[in-house]
């Protein structure tokens, strides 16, 4: 029985247009322009108690639209869901007591209180039982190691330490489920390692579901075994990280240091395309289905005086990027799954 | 039940006073300022009776009867409803969507957001021009007295919040400046600082039964003076006529529970 | 003199962008001074006078407060004050130009701009739907818009003093928000100043707020005879004059005593 049942989701918004300038506005009290913006178009999807799935897609494209509504403030045009066997919008008050959630831009914190009253307060506003309440605060205050911090002001924490605050007070109330909204945005790289530990613990220790929207796709890698990419208010994809890639491309990418003092013209092969040079570094994508690994490299050691070499994946971010293009333009450049190839 | 609403609204003027009182200097400055800028409005009124005498047949110590009660409900309101007064920033902001994922009454939370201490410039300005003006007049304040003091004052906090709230509401539907609703709070203040009789006719029905202003000074006071109301009310009626207030804030309290259903069909 | 004119007229521009604002501001001033015009109706129908203005009068000065509002409704310019608050007044410091001039052209140009979005509707529809009586002459027309540039260049000079006795109160809240009201109520916004008893009359008739409300609309009204006249712009002017040298000599200090503290 998944937890998150969500089935042919659909929103429409309506947005005023108005013609710009002064005469525009005057216009625009008498008559308003209205154009209707599909954000989700028939949006399907589950999700079963404790996953950690990935929700990305370009801005815009409905992610923000989809958490509003999984979290109650937004009632769809019409579509089913349910989670936790509940409608999120009926019945709202008490539906958001088995919910948390994180924004990364905003903390739900009191700005000039000390962490603790924050902790506090919330615990009256979610009307926690005193005994729940004092086993959930000094548990997440020891898994997210907050016991410096709950003297200081919230205004006075670093980002990294805000965020560590945040997901406490988002869990305090022991929800089932957690929706984080870019939680490593601004944060330094040992902040961000931090963060997504600690995201991957209280998954793992607590079996909380967590829904992570995201443009940091490092967070993605990191954390999230399924990715749900959605674009124009369409699922573009659901699955593992390792079938999106797949989705896209079964590209791989040879990077060639080459050894100092030789000349260096380029570094060339029939069947691999240069994509980017610096200096001596040389950066080419291959098929591995055309030509396998040992080969490429074989050809190339023989050709060239090679210092160095490394393969790898493309960057995540190329892959989502190229499936964020697919919609618009489905014909395929470059090497795809399918096999064609075009140069 | 109640009692737990209760608790957590303290919690949240004690954190709002806690957080003014970091500063000092300003929040004194910033009351008496307040005290001046509605002590001077009241100076002026006394000069002007000083020159008139009189207005329809009111003294001035009888207006200030009306102006000290209204000003005073308004003062209350004023501090108390802070949250609804600046609404478009929570909308703007993106906090009225937290306040959503709360599992508490938007409309409480709305209402803990600040309690504005600063008020305190006119609740004080108010209470002295109260005070002095029932002295003049000799009024005793027998048990009945006060009660219908306290209705009268319970009512108009309840009206002047419901316009608060009505304020706010406005902003579900458009951010656009608002301003123009002032003329209901800042204007309605301004209006039953007087007895309704000496505007037009017209005028006096809007701010009795449309606004109805005049039920939290107008009536009472009729009763508390002893007075034969030109308008027709007998004691009874304005003993419960404050009420009204209270029926009108249950009214805005139902258009903004609409606003927020509408919010919520719509987005941001 | 040019940079200091651009300066004026760009924050003008950029304020008239606030028209929406500006038009339910309308609304509700307009609203106030029905409300206000209905008291004085009641004051002057229960007494028979003689009073220093007729009910004619008063209505239109009430009417000529509410467009005019702004030129005794003084505030800080809140750029500045936030400058101040955070400590970027030091890179203030570093331009070229003479800090008092430029604070000077924005307050012009900050009261200027809101100031005309919302006097001249009001001025229409008062003088049309409201009672507000046409200029008693030619002559008081031209008199009032002269000692209205005036009453515009003094709000500009308080405007500047206070925000300049911003550079003393950490808080930044301080004086202004007490001078404030004071002004407010000694320009003659609250109660026009003729209406005030005789024995304040004299001491309200030496102090720079009335050069604000009072005496362009004294002249509007035509209460003034020649030698009364040309006593109120000198008024006006000296006053100008003496706030604005003041308020020179008050801001080389306490720049002054910023660089001592650092900035």
């Amino acid at each position: 029985m998944p937890q998150i049942v969500v089935e042919n989701l659909i929103k429409t918004f309506r947005i005023a247009a108005r013609a710009p300038g002064l005469w525009g506005s005057l216009t625009g009290l008498l008559k308003r322009d209205f154009r209707e913006v599909r954000a989700l178009d028939h949006v399907s999807f589950s999700i079963s108690r404790g996953e950690l799935v990935g929700y990305i897609g370009p801005n815009g494209a409905g992610k923000s639209t989809t958490v509003k509504i999984l979290s109650g403030i937004l009632v769809p045009d019409s579509g089913r869901v349910s989670v936790i066997g509940r409608t999120p919008w009926v019945d709202r008050i008490d539906y958001v007591r088995r919910i948390g959630t994180v924004f990364g831009q905003r903390t739900q914190l009191w700005w000039d209180l000390p962490v603790i009253e924050s902790f506090d307060l919330l615990r009256d506003i979610y009307a926690i039982s005193p005994d729940k309440y004092r086993a959930s605060r000094d548990e997440l205050i020891e898994v997210l190691e907050l016991r410096e911090l709950l003297d200081i002001t919230v205004r006075q924490l670093s980002l990294g330490q805000r965020m560590r605050c945040d997901l406490a007070a988002a869990l305090l109330h022991g929800p089932e489920l957690l929706f984080l909204d870019e939680p490593t945005i601004g944060l330094d790289a040992e902040s961000k390692l931090a963060v997504r530990e600690l995201i991957r613990k209280l998954n793992k220790q607590r079996g909380v579901t967590v829904i992570l929207t995201t443009h940091d796709m490092d967070d993605i890698e990191a954390l999230c075994r399924r990715v749900l990419v959605i674009s124009d208010g369409r699922i573009l994809s659901d699955g593992t990280l390792q079938d999106l890639r797949a989705s896209v491309t079964r590209e791989r990418w040879l990077t060639v240091d080459l050894a100092e003092g030789a000349p260096i013209a380029t570094v060339a092969d029939p069947d691999a395309q240069l994509i980017r040079q610096e200096g001596r570094r040389f950066c080419l994508a291959f098929d591995p289905q055309q030509t396998s690994v040992p080969e490429l490299i074989a050809r190339i050691a023989r050709k060239y005086p090679v210092h160095d070499l490394f393969v790898e994946n493309p960057p995540i971010e190329s892959i989502v990027a190229q499936i964020y293009a697919q919609r618009a333009a489905p014909a395929a450049h470059g090497i795809t799954a399918s096999g064609d190839s075009k140069t | 039940m109640i009692f737990d609403y209760i608790r957590l609204y303290c919690r949240y003027v004690d954190i709002s006073l806690r957080g003014q009182m970091q500063y000092k200097t300003s929040f004194l400055m910033r009351s008496v300022g307040h005290f001046l800028v509605t002590g001077t409005e009241f100076l002026g009124f006394v000069a002007l009776f000083n020159r008139f005498g009189q207005i329809n047949g009111w003294t001035l110590p009888q207006m200030g009867l009306f102006y000290g009660m209204i000003s005073l409900c308004f003062a209350i309101s004023e501090a108390a409803q802070r949250g609804f007064d600046i609404f478009p920033n929570l909308i703007k902001s993106g906090d009225f969507d937290r306040i959503l994922l709360r599992p508490r009454s938007p409309a409480f939370q709305v209402l803990g957001q600040e309690f504005q201490l600063m008020r305190v410039g006119r609740f004080t300005q108010a209470l002295i021009v109260l005070i002095w003006s029932a002295k003049r007049l000799d009024i005793q304040w027998t048990v009945a007295n006060l009660t219908l003091l306290l209705i009268a004052i319970v009512g108009g906090m309840c009206l002047f919040s419901g316009l608060f709230v009505l304020q706010a509401t406005i902003c579900f539907w458009t951010t656009e400046s608002l301003e123009i609703v002032n003329c209901t709070t800042y204007g309605g203040v301004e209006t039953a600082q007087f007895p309704v009789t000496i505007y037009r006719p017209w005028f006096r029905s809007i701010f009795t039964f449309v606004i109805p202003l005049a039920t939290i000074n107008y009536f009472p006071i009729h009763a508390l003076l002893n007075l034969r109301d030109p308008l027709g009310s007998t004691r009874w009626v304005q003993w419960i006529s404050p009420l009204a207030g209270v029926a009108f804030l249950l009214v805005c309290l139902q258009c903004w529970r609409f606003g927020v259903k509408h919010y919520t069909s719509t987005g941001s | 003199m040019k940079p200091y004119v651009a300066i004026l007229r760009s924050r003008f521009l950029t304020l008239l962008q606030y028209r929406a604002a500006a038009l339910a501001g309308i609304g509700t001033q307009l609203f106030f001074g029905f409300v206000r015009v209905m008291i004085y109706d009641g004051f002057y129908r229960s007494s028979s006078g003689p009073h220093p203005l007729t009910l004619d009068q008063v209505t239109t000065y009430i009417w000529l407060g509410q467009a005019m509002l702004l030129l005794a409704m003084l505030d800080v310019d809140k750029d500045v004050a936030v400058m101040i608050r955070t400590g970027n007044i030091a890179y203030e410091m570093t331009r070229p130009l003479d800090l008092y001039n430029l604070w000077f052209a924005r307050a012009v140009s900050g009261r200027a701009a809101p100031l005309s979005m919302r006097a001249i509707p009001i001025f229409v529809v008062a003088g049309i739907f409201l009672e507000l009586q046409k200029p008693s002459s030619a002559g008081a027309a031209a008199l009032f818009a002269v000692s209205l540039v005036g009453a515009l260049l003094l709000a500009a000079s308080l405007v500047v003093l206070m925000t300049i006795s911003l550079l003393w109160t950490v808080s930044g809240e301080g004086i202004y928000r007490l001078a404030s009201p004071l002004i407010f109520f000694f320009s003659g916004l609250v109660i026009p100043l003729p209406m005030f008893p005789d024995w304040m009359q004299q001491w309200i008739a030496v102090l720079p707020f009335r050069a604000l409300i009072d005496t362009p609309f004294r002249f509007y009204l035509g209460s003034f005879n020649t030698t009364a006249a040309v006593m109120a712009l000198l008024h006006q002017y000296v006053w100008i004059v003496t706030l604005v040298l003041l308020g020179r000599l008050i801001l080389t200090r306490g720049l002054r005593l910023l660089a001592v503290q650092g900035g």
